[in-house]
């Protein structure tokens, strides 16, 4: 029997010896990752512990209203009198809970639906057809007509920024589905006899779960900006719980006295909501450069 | 081509059907009684029974349907609770402030949104290359109404040159104080615009420079210069023409609040006041109009492909 | 500046290009030297990784600087040094001086603009002349390539010409000024047998009546056979060997280019013994696959794929199915193993057919018949151990972890890799190597056939002839039955038995490999056995 042990040393290359540096500290080595992945933690750590050190954000103090900024009232008060500080720290708590649930929601329907789509061809159409529906209604309108019809509670609030946030989440993964099906490794697959769910399981999901960390940032950050607007238009989160859009609205009248009530929770947003795209940038770069044309 | 206009032209009919159909569902699948919701808290029960009649909710499901379907063929968007009104004629009220202020955004949108995409691809790794992509990342991290304001506060409080609220119609009180009126809200409105079409002229032209067609060139001795202006724009033209018809769903979430920032009294704060007054029809009737408008004219985007891709054509 | 003298068009001496850092070597291309004179065409061959290409591009200072660096050396065109000059003096000579011709006619165009004023470009680039004269010249350019009816199809776009046109159309843009250069970076590997063939004879009508001296890169030793006047050798960045065509295709001195002349599949059939009928192990009766409806929404073009395919396959033959693009080959192949579907027809395997059987019942007959594809590098999971995917396919039918793990490394020997290399991801091997994976993979289902679907055809010549070694050791080891689908005469006529013609659908020939290349009966197969390039030469045998 000829030896093809000798043909596959002398001829072919020999084994690739070097280990691939972990992902982790290519995640780590990233400058996007790093700094506003760093800017995120201390701003969640902020918003975790801050209520436990700051003032009462209700504690009404009317002697004590709209005051500047100054060694006292870090943010100065609103009209109220409330400490802005206080209460800038207590919304971030809730605009990273809303940005956490919407992402993580969205992405767990948007998953299912566009597995269900890349491999049913029945259900592609329809549920296809469903999501461009669904994208042509602008996102905020789509929001506030759902929170008019079910009160505002932050479930509700939550859900309706869910809903506008599904299609991308669909199509992307359906993108997928149907790329990877196409590659010869899922065919062989197949011919070998596996059946559709490992299929998923081993060869289709893995690819799905990068782009979906991705797209999980971006819809993130989208979903904490859609709650502020819808906040700040009056049609979000009820006003007792102190949301940054909440009290940006708030902070309308006594603008032009008292312009720190909008500027302050404003820039904490805009801030947070960069971090978190600096963050999907990073992962976008780090993961799979591959994905970085689509998104 | 024709076939792909007839194509084109049909597969919107889902579409308007999906939304159509979601519309209709919305009201009627809402958790608790909308009817309840949309009367407020400090309504009685005939305040509730009242609304409930006059959305329709008590006619069966199919009747409401087709009425529904009916009302819509005519051009009837609805008719609001409490001024009694057609929606189409309110909409047709408040139409032309939005309308002019869409209009000078999607023009100086595109006018800057290109040429900047287009010059960090051909830089790309410059200092402006890092420039626009951080632009474009704090663009689409600020809130339309928080850049409202700080403009206002920069612009109008303090250095004083522009005014801080307000609209002007150009019919009655001539252009230029119009254009006065419109220069913040237009530039609140365009920065996350502008921010979306350059990050994707930019990755597009940056991924044509890429192509072999472009190698081709470069080997015929082409200045690189030319090659960005003749091989990769023209072939740039579809993917942004694209983003620019897709950002408009963007832009009309923006203009609601950016028409609240300053006061104009266009179709974004019909929205608003028909969400204080809690006036559903009006809101379902603004839903079914805006969405129309963004389906057609992501139609006529596709449409004006046949004009950028030869392959379409023939 | 078009003096006859004898100087030659282009001499490259000691060139040498940087790598960037963390390449697996530290050179792109080393001390490389060879010269073309006019009307010369000189083939530069090697495998993947040669350098060749960097070459080329190097001489037209199409790479960019960053990344790879001319460090020594001297590019002389028409006696000028092109390694100092700036990047306008180099525009000023790409496409006047020198022309280039890639490999893929599909992309290599701009998909909006006319193909006529693609042409023109050039010389609205370097010539001072009006429009009209410009389009004068270009049909004038068009003609010369052989185009048909070129003014009509100067306002066409690239998508309406075929393959063979498009190339046209860039011989066309790379000679239009006359250059005294022409570089083509594989010109016809992208094309169909038949269209390379034209393509081929074009070249050098051109580069005969021009005087133009030519760099051909190539990797198919039938092309240079052709087409060479002199041969350059390369390997791993480095020159091993020039001479002439003659002295390197039958005389060759350096052990890797004997290496690599002896691994070039000859296309004289072997004579093979008879066999005795054996068992039918695959069957196929009036196979169809059509694509395409008729319908208000699909523009009314149906596709036939395979049109009434007959075929027989016996336990322990090759039967080899053979065509270009669009003969149906591969999906008569991917029918068989009912990746696709077939619209009507049969498919037996032992026995039963299975042509339209649901995919439950199926499963257990996938195990009788397995396929190895044609892309190395597409064909595992990258995420998975290559252990992980050979097991895979017996676990599914019962066998247990470690039994699946012992047939692996079993396997894994008699496909010449180490049985530890198991536990390593495929991206950690070389292209050979994962074709040998995928060929365990296909045994470890213990088939009765194996579909080989281009499976050499993406490997470098020298690699290609240990794994078709492989694949004939396997067959006979096995007694399996293979279905061999390629392109390649060559390959075809060495491993099968028997072989099937294809054109558009259709078999059109079928019979013993020896009789079909010795007296072809269709005129197809006969336009085929003559467009194959080099089949006048012999080629030095070493074994």
């Amino acid at each position: 029997m000829p030896d093809h042990s000798q043909d596959a040393i002398m001829a072919d290359a020999v084994l690739s010896e070097h280990e691939d540096p972990s992902l982790l500290a290519g995640m780590l080595n990233n400058r996007a990752i790093f700094w506003g992945g760093g800017l995120l933690i201390l701003f969640a750590l902020i918003a975790a512990i801050g209520p436990f050190l700051t003032l009462d954000p209700t504690e009404l103090n009317p002697i004590k209203r709209l005051k500047s900024p100054s060694a006292e009232a870090w943010f100065g008060s609103d009209f109220l009198g409330r400490d802005i500080f206080s209460r800038v720290i207590y919304g971030a708590r809730v605009s990273l809970v809303v940005g956490i649930a919407v992402a993580l929601i969205s992405v767990g329907i948007g998953l299912i639906l566009g597995l269900v789509a890349g491999y049913v061809r029945v259900l592609d159409a329809v549920i296809m057809r469903t999501m461009d529906g669904l994208m042509s209604i602008p996102a905020i309108l789509l929001a506030i007509a759902l929170i008019s019809l079910s009160g505002a509670t932050l479930g509700t609030v939550i859900l309706a920024i869910v809903i506008p946030e599904v299609p991308r989440v669909v199509r992307l993964v359906r993108a997928v589905v149907l790329t990877v099906r196409e590659e010869p490794y899922v065919e062989a697959a197949i011919a070998a006899g596996t059946r559709l769910p490992l299929i998923l399981k081993r060869h289709i999901l893995p690819n799905t779960i990068a782009p979906l960390i991705v797209q999980a940032t971006y819809v993130c950050a989208s979903a904490m900006l859609t709650e502020s607007i819808l906040g700040f238009l009056g049609a979000g989160i009820p006003p007792e719980i102190p949301s940054w859009g909440n009290i940006m609205s708030e902070g309308r009248t006594y603008f032009q006295i008292s312009p720190w009530i909008i500027f302050f929770p404003g820039i904490g947003l805009a801030l947070t909501v960069l971090a978190v795209n600096i963050v999907g940038d990073g992962l976008r770069d780090t993961l799979d450069p591959r994905i970085a044309r689509k998104i | 081509m024709y076939l792909y206009i007839l194509k084109r032209v049909l597969s919107t009919i889902p579409v308007v059907v999906i939304v159509v159909l979601f519309v209709f569902l919305m009201l009627r699948l809402a958790p608790g009684d909308p009817a309840a919701v949309i009367a407020g808290d400090y309504a009685t029960a005939e305040d509730v029974e009242r609304i409930r009649e006059q959305l329709g909710l008590n006619d069966a499901i199919p009747v409401q349907m087709y009425r529904w379907i009916a009302q819509l063929g005519s051009g009837d968007l609805g008719t609001a609770i409490f001024s009694k009104l057609p929606v189409t004629t309110l909409i047709g009220q408040r139409l032309e402030p939005t309308l002019l202020l869409s209009l000078t955004t999607i023009v100086f949108t595109v006018l800057i949104a290109v040429p900047l995409g287009t010059l960090a691809a051909y830089k790309a790794g410059s200092w402006i290359d890092r420039f626009v992509m951080l632009f474009s990342v704090a663009g689409f991290s600020v809130p339309v109404f928080v850049l409202g304001y700080i403009l206002i506060y920069v612009l109008a409080m303090q250095l004083q040159i522009l005014p801080v609220q307000g609209y002007k119609s150009p019919f009655e009180h001539g252009f230029w104080v119009f254009l006065r009126h419109m220069v913040l809200p237009t530039m609140t409105l365009s920065v996350i615009y502008i921010a979306l079409i350059a990050r994707m002229t930019r990755a597009s032209v940056q991924e044509i420079l890429q192509e072999d067609y472009v190698r081709t060139a470069r080997a015929k001795g082409q200045s690189e210069f030319k090659i960005l202006m003749r091989h990769a724009l023209r072939n740039a033209a579809v993917p942004i023409v694209t983003v620019i018809g897709l950002g408009i769903a963007l832009m009309i979430g923006g203009v609601v609040v950016t028409e609240s920032v300053y006061n104009i009294p266009g179709l974004g704060r019909l929205v608003l006041d028909a969400v204080l007054a809690r006036d559903y029809p009006v809101i379902q009737g603004l839903i079914l109009f805006f969405s129309f408008v963004y389906i057609l004219i992501n139609l006529l985007i596709d449409l004006s492909y046949t004009f950028f891709d030869p392959r379409i054509r023939y | 500046m078009n003096e006859i003298s004898d100087t030659p068009v282009l001499e490259i001496k000691g060139l040498s290009v940087l790598l960037p850092d963390g390449a697996d070597r530290e050179f792109a291309i080393e001390e490389v030297s060879f010269s073309i004179g006019r009307s010369e065409i000189v083939c530069i061959v090697g495998e993947s990784g040669s350098g060749k290409s960097v070459t080329a591009f190097t001489v037209m200072g199409l790479i960019p600087k960053k990344d790879l660096v001319p460090v020594a050396g001297e590019i002389l065109l028409h006696g000028e040094n092109l390694l100092g000059k700036s990047d306008r003096q180099m525009r000023r000579l790409r496409g006047k001086k020198m022309g280039m011709v890639f490999q893929e006619p599909m992309t290599a165009l701009n998909p909006v603009i006319k193909v006529g004023d693609q042409i023109a470009e050039i010389l609205e680039i370097h010539a001072n002349m009006s429009a009209s004269a410009r389009k004068k010249r270009v049909i004038e350019t068009m003609e010369d390539v052989s185009l048909p009816e070129p003014v009509k199809m100067y306002d066409s776009y690239p998508h309406q010409l075929s393959g063979g046109q498009r190339q046209r159309i860039m011989i066309a843009m790379a000679l239009v000024l006359e250059p005294g250069l022409l570089i083509a970076d594989e010109p016809t590997t992208a094309l169909d047998v038949t269209t390379q063939a034209e393509v081929l004879e074009l070249i050098r009508d051109i580069q005969a009546r021009h005087g133009t001296g030519v760099m051909f890169i190539t990797h198919d030793f039938g092309v240079v056979a052709d087409i060479a006047d002199r041969v350059v050798v390369m390997q791993n960045g480095k020159v091993v060997e020039q001479g002439t065509r003659d002295e390197i295709l039958s005389a060759p001195s350096h052990p890797y280019t004997k290496m690599l002349i002896g691994s070039v599949p000859s296309l004289t059939p072997p004579n093979r013994p008879i066999p005795e009928v054996a068992e039918t192990a695959l069957e196929a009766k009036a196979l169809n696959k059509t694509y395409g409806r008729v319908g208000l929404f699909e523009n009314g073009r149906m596709v036939k794929a395979a049109q009434d395919v007959e075929l027989i396959l016996r336990r322990g033959e090759t039967l080899g199915v053979v065509g270009e693009s669009g003969s149906g080959k591969s999906t008569v192949a991917r029918c068989m193993v009912r990746l696709i579907d077939p619209t009507s027809g049969d498919i037996n395997v032992a026995g039963t057919n299975i042509a339209q059987m649901a995919e439950s019942e199926l499963r257990a007959y996938r195990q009788k018949i397995q396929i190895v594809f044609q892309d190395p590098y597409r064909s595992l999971n990258p995420r998975r151990t290559v252990g992980q995917s050979i097991v895979e396919g017996p676990m599914n039918f019962g066998l247990s972890g470690t039994e699946a793990q012992s047939r692996a490394e079993n396997l894994m020997r008699i496909v010449g890799l180490a049985p530890e290399a198991l536990t390593r991801f495929p991206h950690q091997f070389s292209g050979g190597q994962r074709q040998r994976i995928c060929i365990a993979r296909a045994l470890a289902m213990e088939p009765r056939v194996l579909i080989a679907d281009e499976a050499v055809s993406a490997l470098d010549v020298s690699v290609q002839a240990q794994v078709l070694r492989l694949l004939q050791d396997v067959r006979e080891r096995y007694d399996l039955a293979m279905l061999f689908i390629t392109h390649d005469l060559r390959v075809a006529a060495q491993i099968c038995d028997r072989i099937m013609v294809m054109q558009r659908g259709v078999v059109v020939e079928e019979g013993r490999t020896s009789e079909v290349y010795a007296n072809p009966q269709h005129p197809y197969t006969r336009s085929l056995l003559n467009a194959a390039p080099g089949r006048e030469t012999n080629f030095a045998r070493y074994s």
